[in-house]
C-alpha cells in the first residue's frame, strides 16, 4: 500500500525536523522519496501534528512475573474490559485489565496512543519461552526483552575470576539462546541473597557464597555490553530501589560509567530513575531528590535514564528486584507473589496504590515530574511509567499533558496531600516541554537508546510507523491541557509497517509485528571453553537440561535478527 | 533411532530427560521416565488400541467420518450454541489453547480447565495472599527442609522426589538427601509417608486447624490444648522449630489440602503461614500439579483473557468468577447448551450430577485416547499424542515452559489438537460471519 | 457401617488410566476402595469381596481391597467414576466438589461390580 500524508505539522527529531508543514511518503512498509499521487491513499494531515511512531523502552507486557500479575488480580481486571467486536470483515478479541491488560489488548491499546514498539524489560532466561510466548501474542507492535544477568551465577563466577572474555561470550550466548536484545540487570547481587532471604544494601556489599559486590557486577556488565558492541547500553535497575534516603546510592551507581564511550548513544541507562531519587531518613520525612540525581545525569554526558513516572493509580508492582517486592508488601501487608529462579534470578509482584491523598505518593509522583524537567538534555531522557509499577502505560498521554502544562500540575496537585509542596519542588518548576521534545523522550531517544536506525525517524528508509495526532500547533494553548491528553490518547491516525492500524483512536487492523533480538558471533576457542561450563552446570544444578533451554525462532512473531560479529573479544580495563 | 532430552507429557513434573528408542515408528525402549510415563509413551505407539477416524454420532448410531466432516459438525454444535461451555485444555499443549481462547471468545462461550477440580481452590487462595515461590531447581539446589502436605509423590508425580526435592544433589546441598530432612503430612500413611524422616498424621479434614496451630505458634501464642487436629502440642512446637531454622524450607501440597473442607481457606492459611515464615527465613511453597500442562493452561488463558481459568465470555468480554462460571457449576445447574471436551475426560471425572446434564447436551469430544467421554460424544475426533507425536509448549508446576519433541509419526491422518482446534476456530468463524452478514442485510431490508 | 470416603489418585490408577479407560487394568485399579483390616473385620468381608457404598448422592459397588495404611474409618477410592457416583456436586461456590470427606455406609454385597460402560448407562442416564 502506497500512502501520503499531506501539509501535516512534522515533528522528527533524528533529522532536526520541529513542526515543518511537509508531506510524508510511505512504500512497503518504508518511509520513502517523493511519488506520484494518483496511485496512493492521499490524506489530509492539515492542522495535524505528524510524528514517527511512539516507543517504549520498558514496559513490563509479557512473561512469567506480569501474567502472575495477571492471575493475583482479578479486582484489576474488572476495572477496564474490552469487548470482542467484528469490523471490516476481522474479528477483534476481547480482553481485560486496568494495571496488566491481557495481551491482545495491550496492542491495541499501545496502538491508540500511537506507540508502534515496546519492550519488556526483564526476561529471566529460564522463562524466556514464556515471556517470548505472551510477546506473540501481542499484535500490531513490535517487540523485544532485555535479558536479566544481574544475578546470573556464570556472570558473577566469571567477573569474580577476573574472566571477563569469558562472561562476555557467556552472555553473547545467553542472549542469541533465549532470543534477548540486551543486557538487564536488577538489584545485583541482591536476587542471589533473595536466595537465602537476604539482599544488599550497598555497592560495596558482599553476595552470599559468591563473594562479589553490585558495584563488581555493574561495571563488569557494563563492560561486558560494549565488548560485545550491542545495540543498546547496559540497562540498570540499581540496589535500593524505592528505599528512602537511595539517591546516594544512585548517584555512586551513575559515577561507575566513568571513562566508558560509546559514539552512538549513552553507556549506562538508569532505569525508572524516579524510583532511586528518594532522600529523607525515614517514610516520613520521606522527599524528592530528583533535583540532585537530575544534577548528576547532566554531568554524565555517557548516562541517560527512563523515568518510571507515578501517575497515581491503583497498580500491579512487579519486578525481578524479589527482596524489594517482599518489602513492599510487608509494608502494605498485601498479597504478595514471589518466584526465586534457579542460577538467574527472583521476580516479585505486589499490588500498589498510589493515592494522591498519601504524602508518599504525591511526592513520588512530583519526583518523576521534575527529574523530566530538571535534565536538560531531552536525548538522555525517555519517558517511561515502568509499566506497571509508576502507573499503566495508557496514561502516558496525561504524563505528556503534565509536561507541556504547568497549568495541569497545578490543577492536579490542588487534590493532593500537601507534602507535595513542602518535600518537593515541583510547584516551583516553570519549563514546559513543546512538541519536539515530547517527540525525542517518547521516540528519538529511545530509539537512539535501542541502537535501531531504522525506527523513531520519518526520513527515507525508516520503517513506515507513524502517529498522526489532531493538534495544531499553531493553536496550542498549553492550558487547555485536557485536548493535549485528548489527542495523544486516541492517535488520528496509526500506522504501523506502512498499513494503517488506527483511525480516530479506534483500532480497524492487525497484524503481528517484528520481534528483535540480537545474535553476537564471538570467537569460537572462547565459546568452547564457556560451553564446557554450560554443560557442567546444566548437568548438575539446573532443572532442564541444556538442549530443552535454548528458545527457537518459532517463538518469535517476524524476527528481527541485530547481528554482531566479533573477531576477537577485546578485554576493557 | 535414538532421541535424548525427550519431555514425558504425563504429570506437572515434566522430566525432559526421557531417553526413547523408536524402530519403525515404534518406541521400543524407554529410559529414565516412571511407570506411568512409560505407559504413556507405549500406548501412544501401540496403534491397534487406538482409534483413528473421527466418529459422529446420530440417533444412537456411530458413523465414521473424515476429519472435514467431523470438524464441520463441530463448529455447527459450537455456533448454534447459545452458551457453550469449552473444556479441558490441560493434558494439550499451550498453543491449542491458545486458538481454544480464540474459538471460545469467538463464540460466547465459557473456557474452563482442569485447575477447576483440582488446584482450583489454590488459585483463589493465590488471589487473596499471593504464593511466594521458586522454581524446582531452587529447592534441588538450597533446599534443607522438605514439607508434602496432602500430597502422594511417590504415586502422583513418581520422580519428583528423585529429581528436585529429596534426593538429589545440588549445589549447597552436595550430599543430596543427608544434607535435606523430608516431612510428609497426611491423613494416611501413604508410601512417601514411609520414606519420610517424619510422618505427621493430620486427622482428615483438620488441616486447616493444623496450619492455624502452627501459625499460632510461630507468631509466640502458646498451645494449651494438648492435641490440634490430631497432633500432639510436642510434634507442632517441633514442627515450628524446624521450619524456623532450616536455612531454606519448600512447602509442596496436593490434593488432600485442596478437595478437602476448608478448601481455598485451607490453602491460604497455608500460604499465609509461609509467608509468615519468611520473617524468619526463606520458605517457599509449591502446588504439585497433576496434568502436566495444567500450569500452562491457566497461563496461557491469563495472559488471553486475564483469568486464569472457569472464564466466561457471553458478555462480549472475558469474567470471571468461579462457583458460578466454573465448569462443574454451570453443569449442575443445567446451563450449558454444548460442549467441547478436549485431552479430558470429566465423564470419568465429574460428579455425578454434573456428567448427567452432560450427557443430555450435544457435545464434541477431542483425544488422543478414546475415554469415557468419548463413548458418548456426538462428535469424536481423535488427534495425535503432543510430546510423542507432535510438537508443542507446556509449563512444569513450577511454571517453567519446556518445549514438548515430536518422536514418532501420528496414525495417518491424524493431526495435533492444535491443529485440530484450528479448523474449527476458522470454520465456526465462517459460520458466525456469514450469520453476521445476513442479520446485517436482513436490518437493511427492515 | 459408618465411614468416611476420601478420593485420591494411585499410582495404578494413574497406569491404568494411561493404559485406556475401557481397559481392565483400569477397572481393576479404579473400580475398587481400600479398607483397613480391622475395618475389614468389622464389616465381617475378606480383600476381593465386593461392597456396596452409600452417600446421600448415590450409591456404588466396588471391590474391597486390603490398605497398607492405617486409617481406620476412612475408606480411599481411587479418582474415577465409580467414585463420582457417589460423591457431592456442590463447590461451595469454589468450583471445585469436594472430593474428600463425605460420610457413607458401606456394606457387604452380592451384586457386581458394573463395568465402565455399564455405570454410566445404568446410574448416569438412565439413573
Amino acid at each position: 500500500m502506497k500512502i501520503i500524508l499531506k501539509n501535516g505539522y512534522v515533528y522528527d527529531p533524528i533529522n532536526n525536523i520541529n513542526g515543518e508543514v511537509m508531506d510524508i511518503f510511505i512504500k512497503d512498509g518504508k518511509i520513502v522519496n517523493e511519488f506520484r499521487e494518483k496511485d496512493a491513499k492521499v490524506i489530509d494531515c492539515k492542522g495535524k501534528v505528524v510524528m514517527p511512531g511512539a516507543i517504549d523502552i520498558h514496559s513490563h507486557i509479557a512473561g512469567g512475573k506480569v501474567n502472575t500479575g495477571r492471575i493475583l488480580r482479578p479486582e484489576d481486571h474488572r476495572r477496564f474490559v474490552i469487548a470482542r467486536k467484528f469490523k471490516n470483515g476481522k474479528f477483534f478479541r476481547s480482553g481485560a485489565g486496568f494495571s496488566v491488560p491481557s495481551t491482545r489488548i495491550t496492542g491495541y491499546l499501545y496502538a491508540k496512543m500511537g506507540y508502534t514498539m515496546a519492550f519488556t524489560p526483564a526476561l529471566p532466561p529460564l522463562m524466556a519461552r514464556h515471556t517470548h510466548e505472551e510477546l506473540s501474542s501481542i499484535p500490531i507492535i513490535d517487540k523485544g526483552a532485555l535479558t536479566l544477568m544481574g544475578n546470573n551465577w556464570f556472570v558473577m563466577k566469571y567477573l569474580k575470576a577476573g574472566e571477563i572474555e569469558k562472561c562476555a561470550a557467556f552472555a553473547a550466548w545467553l542472549l542469541k539462546a533465549v532470543k534477548g536484545y540486551a543486557i538487564k540487570v536488577v538489584n545485583p547481587g541482591g536476587g542471589e541473597a533473595w536466595g537465602w532471604g537476604k539482599n544488599v544494601t550497598s555497592l560495596e556489599d558482599r553476595v552470599p557464597y559468591f563473594d562479589i559486590t553490585p558495584k563488581e557486577i555493574i561495571e563488569g556488565l557494563m563492560k561486558v555490553n560494549e565488548m560485545l558492541k550491542l545495540p543498546h547500553s547496559e540497562h540498570l535497575h540499581t540496589i535500593n530501589l524505592g528505599r528512602v534516603g537511595n539517591y546516594e546510592t544512585t548517584i555512586k551507581t551513575m559515577k561507575l560509567a566513568r571513562g566508558l564511550e560509546n559514539r552512538d548513544r549513552h553507556v549506562l541507562q538508569i532505569t525508572h530513575a524516579q524510583f532511586h531519587s528518594y532522600g529523607g531518613e525515614s517514610w516520613k520525612s520521606f522527599e524528592s531528590k530528583a533535583y540532585e540525581v537530575a544534577k548528576a545525569v547532566n554531568k554524565m554526558k555517557n548516562v541517560a535514564i527512563d523515568v518510571g513516572f507515578v501517575t497515581l493509580d491503583p497498580t500491579t508492582t512487579m519486578t525481578a528486584d524479589g527482596p524489594m517486592e517482599y518489602y513492599l508488601s510487608s509494608l502494605t501487608h498485601l498479597k504478595w507473589t514471589n518466584k526465586d529462579i534457579e542460577l538467574e534470578t527472583a521476580p516479585g509482584v505486589t499490588p500498589y496504590n498510589y493515592s494522591p491523598k498519601s504524602a508518599v505518593s504525591s511526592v513520588q509522583w512530583a519526583v518523576g515530574l521534575e527529574l523530566a524537567l530538571l535534565v536538560e538534555d531531552p536525548w538522555r531522557v525517555m519517558l517511561t511509567t515502568d509499566h506497571p509499577n509508576g502507573g499503566p502505560f495508557i496514561r502516558y498521554p496525561r504524563i505528556i499533558a503534565w509536561l507541556m502544562s504547568r497549568k495541569y500540575r497545578e490543577d492536579f496537585m490542588k487534590n493532593m496531600n500537601k507534602a507535595v509542596e513542602k518535600r518537593a519542588i515541583i510547584s516551583s518548576l516553570d519549563r514546559e516541554y513543546d512538541l519536539y521534545e515530547i517527540a525525542i523522550i517518547t521516540r528519538a531517544s529511545q530509539a537512539r537508546a535501542l541502537g535501531l536506525k531504522e525506527k523513531g525517524h520519518l526520513g527515507v528508509g525508516a520503517d513506515a510507523d507513524v502517529a498522526v495526532y489532531d493538534i495544531n500547533p499553531e493553536e496550542l494553548n498549553t492550558a487547555e491541557y485536557e485536548k493535549i491528553e485528548r489527542a495523544f490518547s486516541n492517535a488520528y491516525l496509526t500506522i504501523k509497517s506502512g498499513e494503517i492500524v488506527v483511525k480516530e483512536g479506534e483500532v480497524v487492523n492487525e497484524f503481528y509485528g517484528k520481534t528483535y533480538y540480537v545474535d553476537v558471533e564471538v570467537e569460537e576457542e572462547l565459546m568452547q571453553e564457556v560451553e564446557r561450563d554450560l554443560d557442567y552446570y546444566f548437568k548438575r544444578y539446573y532443572s532442564v537440561n541444556l538442549a530443552n533451554y535454548p528458545v527457537s525462532l518459532d517463538y518469535l512473531t517476524n524476527p528481527t535478527k541485530i547481528e554482531r560479529k566479533i573477531e576477537r573479544v577485546k578485554v576493557i580495563k | 533411532m535414538h532421541y535424548t532430552d525427550v519431555v514425558c507429557t504425563f504429570c506437572g513434573t515434566l522430566c525432559d530427560d526421557i531417553e526413547v528408542t523408536v524402530e519403525d515408528n515404534r518406541i521400543i525402549d524407554i529410559r529414565h521416565a516412571c511407570r506411568v510415563g512409560a505407559s504413556k509413551f507405549f500406548k501412544a505407539s501401540d496403534i491397534k488400541h487406538r482409534r483413528t477416524k473421527p466418529i459422529i454420532r446420530e440417533n444412537g448410531r456411530e458413523i465414521e467420518v473424515s476429519l472435514e466432516e467431523a470438524v464441520e459438525k463441530a463448529s455447527e454444535i459450537l455456533a448454534d450454541a447459545y452458551r457453550p461451555l469449552l473444556y479441558g485444555w490441560s493434558s494439550t499443549t499451550c498453543e491449542a489453547i491458545k486458538y481454544g481462547v480464540f474459538l471460545t471468545d469467538l463464540v460466547g462461550g465459557i473456557m474452563d480447565n482442569t485447575a477447576t477440580v483440582c488446584h482450583g481452590p489454590s488459585v483463589l487462595a493465590f488471589q487473596e495472599v499471593g504464593y511466594p515461590s521458586c522454581t524446582l531447581g531452587e529447592v534441588k539446589n538450597r533446599a534443607d527442609l522438605i514439607i508434602y502436605w496432602g500430597s502422594n509423590p511417590l504415586h502422583a508425580h513418581p520422580r519428583h522426589l528423585s529429581r528436585y526435592s529429596f534426593y538429589p544433589r545440588g549445589f549447597f546441598r552436595e550430599r543430596g538427601m543427608q544434607d535435606r530432612e523430608l516431612i510428609v503430612i497426611d491423613v494416611r500413611r501413604t508410601d512417601t509417608a514411609k520414606i519420610a524422616n517424619k510422618f505427621i498424621k493430620v486427622e482428615q479434614g483438620k488441616d486447616y486447624e493444623l496450619v492455624s496451630a502452627l501459625r499460632y505458634v510461630l507468631n509466640g501464642g502458646v498451645l494449651k490444648k494438648d492435641y490440634v487436629a490430631g497432633v500432639s502440642r510436642e510434634e507442632i512446637y517441633e514442627l515450628v522449630d524446624k521450619m524456623k531454622s532450616c536455612s531454606f524450607g519448600v512447602l509442596f501440597f496436593g490434593m488432600g489440602l485442596t478437595q478437602s473442607s476448608g478448601k481455598h481457606r485451607t490453602i491460604d492459611n497455608a500460604i499465609s503461614l509461609v509467608r509468615d515464615l519468611n520473617r524468619f527465613t526463606k520458605f517457599n511453597i509449591m502446588m504439585m500439579r497433576g496434568h502436566y500442562n495444567v500450569t500452562g493452561s491457566n497461563e496461557v488463558l491469563a495472559w488471553e483473557t486475564g483469568y486464569p481459568y472457569a472464564v466466561d465470555f457471553s458478555r462480549g468480554y472475558p469474567r470471571y468468577n468461579p462457583g458460578e462460571t466454573s465448569a462443574v457449576d454451570v453443569l449442575v445447574r443445567g446451563e450449558v447448551d454444548a460442549a467441547l471436551i478436549i485431552a479430558s475426560d470429566p465423564v470419568s471425572h465429574f460428579p455425578k450430577e454434573a456428567v448427567k446434564h452432560l450427557l443430555r447436551i450435544p457435545y464434541i469430544s477431542i483425544d488422543a485416547f478414546y475415554n469415557a467421554t468419548s463413548m458418548f460424544a456426538k462428535v469424536y475426533i481423535p488427534t495425535a499424542v503432543a510430546g510423542i507425536e507432535c510438537e508443542g509448549t507446556a509449563y512444569r508446576m513450577d511454571g517453567v515452559p519446556i518445549r514438548v519433541r515430536k518422536i514418532i509419526e501420528p496414525p495417518e491422518g491424524v493431526l495435533s489438537d492444535e491443529e485440530v482446534v484450528r479448523m474449527i476456530y476458522e470454520k465456526t468463524m465462517e459460520k458466525i460471519k456469514e450469520r453476521i452478514e445476513e442479520e446485517a442485510a436482513e436490518k437493511v431490508i427492515v | 457401617m459408618k465411614v468416611i470416603l476420601i478420593t485420591g489418585r494411585t499410582f495404578m490408577q494413574g497406569v491404568g488410566m494411561e493404559a485406556g479407560k475401557d481397559s481392565d487394568v483400569y477397572k481393576e485399579n479404579a473400580a475398587v476402595c481400600y479398607i483397613t483390616v480391622d475395618d475389614m473385620d468389622k464389616l465381617g468381608i475378606k480383600e476381593g469381596d465386593n461392597v456396596k457404598i452409600k452417600t446421600k448422592y448415590g450409591e456404588v459397588v466396588v471391590k474391597a481391597l486390603k490398605s497398607k495404611d492405617e486409617h481406620d474409618g476412612i475408606v480411599f477410592i481411587p479418582l474415577g467414576p465409580w467414585a463420582n457416583a457417589v460423591m457431592g456436586y456442590e463447590t461451595d461456590s469454589a468450583a471445585v466438589p469436594t472430593f474428600k470427606g463425605i460420610e457413607a455406609e458401606i456394606e457387604k454385597t452380592d451384586e457386581n461390580v458394573l463395568s465402565l460402560e455399564e455405570l454410566i448407562r445404568k446410574t448416569y442416564i438412565e439413573g
